[in-house]
């Protein structure tokens, strides 16, 4: 599989050229989607075929990749891109947050935190922030162009004239260094200030929509917000049923069906590795 | 120029040589003369009636004075302005300010409440809504309006109704020229006496007013000079 | 004693649009001052649409220029700054609601998005906004929080004025705003533009085939034919002695306004 005479990490030569090219454009203009031309993985769409393109296109031989979807690094579909990569690239894989150099994630930033070298790879299914009000492509590109963001406050609007509160709680849409706005992915809002500032490099995919954009490190991104209902990050008002953790972002967890419920760690490493050093 | 002479007073309406044709494209191009050489003068504070038969261009004469209908030749002064040659906007400012005109039509937006129809003209020239509601209740009042029908539309009024909203329209601002169309036209007696009484009054603050009146009493009670306009129309002069 | 006078707050000349070899509208000019309301008439096909989606900005025409408020050549603007414009000095009235509203977001989100593209970021100053500007247009404030969906298509025309208004516009664009509404509908908008229009002292653009409205609600009239603008002068001396052929059918064309 790795044999030199072949591309490394599943992609023939020129997509892998396409992919690192849109993807030091998208760096190069940070929250800005770059359109790429998204080939058919060995997956449907939905499963993260935008993700797994980026992290095929940066792979190197000596990386350590680690995936997680929700957090977790043993669900079906982060199981499965792991043994993707491993008999594609046959690179290192681990669960730990601090000892991968790159980390495909689905819909969560790990609860650890990252460092200079990382790259975060998110699977985005919308990559459009835009989209929920309007429809027509091209006058959301036109959007983008001339900065009219109004129509983002107006879905913030929405929310508090429906609910009392900004009731987004997920995806909820960032300001990135002032220029464009951007959807950071279905990740819950708790995650949205880990975006702000963080020193590692972070790239998102969507590969039905076929859009790569990025936040380089140390990246200004600021989560919308009115004066009189400023953004706030929210969890679930407990601690952690396993490690005791009352920071970390919570799953809730129906233990039987009479009502029992647990709260537990989304992050599955971060979990563990705190009940290891408890022992 | 001679010392003695007595200065006219300077007329506020000065009509003169004016001339109206139509020209009746719908019907093979046929041009129709209605006026030749029309000349008239009404000084602040007097009534000039306008008489001759029906037909003999008393209210085209009116009309051209108004702006709405072009003048063919000629020139007529209302104040500063010549209407004949100033384009809409100097036509539009003189009608806010300076000429009003009491028409035997009522045209106004339908549902719109009475009150409104007869307060507007003041709210057009920037008067606080207190200020036009009242004044314009004041004079309904006087002309026997009842109260109840002010939150009305006048579109669903008598013809006798409807002529007294108009005639408050046209009294609520002291234009300085007034243009009456038939103004008692289908009052009773009583409202007759009214509006009547309101020209007069007009005429004292110094409004110089130029009518239509089909009533010989009430023609011999308020104008000063009458002016027949078959002297104006072609082919009778000529 | 004449005043300086103001420039005009537009000033069309020579604008021209075609469709190939067929004319959408030739050789336009005209000037709109402050306070003004400019009716625009014709039968359907006579460009007076063209026309005003030429001047509003979502057509760009072959030639002409459009000056704004004396200095400002709009044909010229980088597209940011004509967007800006038009959505903060400049509104546009479409004929279908549907056309100028967000469906599916609330009354309030729909007042209020204006004021937020212009960069409002305090809820409870759009909301009393939004509510000020439902009760000037007639809507009980109690339905800031319905979607225009269940509005009635008066309403909704109503919310479609209250969204364009609501930034201070000097400018308004309108496209039969009355068309297709009942006719004690219809009476009402007008009553209610015109209060607006008065109060606001806004300029208004607006194009119909409805002589009673323009009757009642334009200070000055334009009639178009064939994409040319064959009369134009004081709305009622046009409706009342029009000069031009076309104008006279027109005119003797409808039923007594």
């Amino acid at each position: 599989m790795t044999d030199a005479a072949f591309n490394f990490a599943y992609l023939d030569e020129q997509t892998k050229r396409m992919l690192r090219r849109a993807i030091l454009k998208a760096v190069a203009v940070p929250g800005y989607q770059v359109p790429f031309a998204s080939r058919e993985m060995p997956m449907p769409y939905g499963w993260g075929t935008g993700g797994v393109q980026v992290t095929a296109a940066c792979l190197v031989p000596e990386d350590v990749l680690k995936v997680i979807d929700q957090g977790a690094d043993d669900t079906t579909n982060a199981v499965s891109i792991r043994k993707f990569f491993v008999k594609t690239a046959g690179v290192a894989v681990t669960e730990a947050t601090a000892d991968a150099s790159i980390i495909q994630t689905r819909h969560r930033i790990p609860e650890h935190p990252l460092t200079e070298g990382q790259i975060l790879v998110f699977q985005v299914p919308i990559p459009e922030p835009l989209r929920f009000l309007e429809p027509r492509e091209t006058e959301t590109r036109k959007m983008h162009e001339l900065e009219e963001y109004g129509l983002m406050h107006v879905k913030l609007y929405e929310d508090i004239a429906r609910h009392g509160a900004i009731a987004t709680s997920y995806a909820y849409p960032v300001r990135v260094e002032g220029r464009y706005v951007m959807d950071p992915s279905p990740i819950p809002k708790f995650d949205n200030p880990k975006l702000d500032g963080n020193p590692a490099l972070m790239l998102f995919g969507a590969g039905r929509e076929q859009r790569i954009y990025a936040l380089p490190p140390y990246t200004r991104a600021i989560s919308l917000d009115f004066e009189d209902h400023p953004f706030r990050p929210t969890k679930a008002d407990h601690a952690c049923s396993l490690c005791g953790s009352a920071t970390s972002y919570l799953d809730e967890v129906i233990t039987d069906d009479r009502g029992g419920r647990m709260f537990v760690c989304s992050d599955t490493d971060f979990c563990r590795s705190r009940r290891e050093a408890a022992e | 120029m001679p010392l003695a002479a007595t200065p006219e007073p300077s007329a506020m309406i000065e009509v003169r040589a004016l001339a109206k044709s139509f020209t009746l494209h719908t019907q093979g191009g046929t041009v129709l003369s209605v006026m030749q050489d029309a000349q008239l003068r009404v000084a602040p504070g007097e009534c000039v009636g306008l008489t001759g038969a029906s037909g003999a261009g008393k209210s085209t004469l009116m009309r051209m004075i108004w702006g709405n209908y072009l003048a063919s030749c000629g020139s007529i002064r209302v104040g500063t302005v010549d209407v004949a040659r100033a384009d809409p906007r100097a036509i539009l400012a003189l009608r806010r300010s300076t000429l009003g005109y009491v028409s035997q039509f009522l045209r106004v937006v339908p549902r719109v409440p009475t009150l409104d129809v007869v307060a507007e003209p003041l709210l057009t020239l920037g008067r606080p809504e207190e200020f036009a509601r009242a004044a314009a209740a004041a004079l309904l009042s006087r002309l026997n309006i009842p109260e109840r029908l002010w939150q009305l539309s006048p579109t669903t009024f008598s013809g006798g109704e409807q002529q007294r909203v108009n005639i408050a329209r046209g009294f609520i601002h002291p234009w300085p020229a007034l243009l009456l169309d038939e103004p008692t036209a289908s009052l009773d007696a009583g409202n007759r006496e009214i509006v009547l009484t309101l020209i007069e009054e007009a005429k004292r603050m110094g409004q110089a007013i130029l009518g239509i009146f089909h009533d010989a009493a009430a023609r011999t009670r308020v104008c000063d000079r009458l002016v027949d306009v078959t002297a104006f129309t072609p082919g009778i002069a000529a | 004693m004449n005043a300086q006078m103001p420039p005009p707050l537009l000033t069309v000349r020579d604008l021209t649009r075609t469709y190939g070899s067929r004319i959408g509208c030739a050789e336009v000019s005209f000037d709109l001052y402050h306070g003004e309301v400019l009716g625009i008439v014709g039968e359907s096909g006579s460009g007076k649409s063209t026309l005003l989606s030429c001047l509003a900005g979502h057509l760009p025409p072959d030639s002409g220029r459009v000056v704004w408020d004396g200095t400002t050549d709009v044909l010229a603007l980088p597209e940011a700054a004509r967007r800006r414009l038009m959505r903060t000095e400049w509104a546009f009235v479409h004929q279908n609601p549907r056309d100028g509203l967000r469906m599916g977001v609330t009354a309030g989100g729909n007042v209020g998005e204006r004021l937020m593209g212009a960069g409002a970021r305090h809820f409870g100053q759009i909301r009393a906004q939004a509510t000020d500007w439902l009760e000037r247009v007639e809507i009980d404030p109690d339905r800031i929080d319905d979607r225009p969906r269940a509005f009635s298509g008066g309403m909704q025309q109503r919310l479609q004025i209250a969204r364009n208004l609501v930034t201070g516009p000097r400018l308004v664009f309108m496209d039969e705003p009355t068309g297709g509404l009942d006719v004690s509908v219809q009476a009402r908008l007008l009553d209610l533009l015109r209060g607006l229009v008065r109060r606001m002292g806004l300029s208004v653009i607006i194009v119909t085939h409805d002589l009673a409205v323009v009757r009642l609600l334009a200070d000055r009239l334009m009639v178009m034919k064939s994409g040319r603008v064959v009369e134009q002068g004081l709305t009622d001396q046009v409706l009342d002695d029009p000069q031009h052929a076309y104008t006279q059918l027109l005119v003797s064309s409808v039923l007594q306004v």
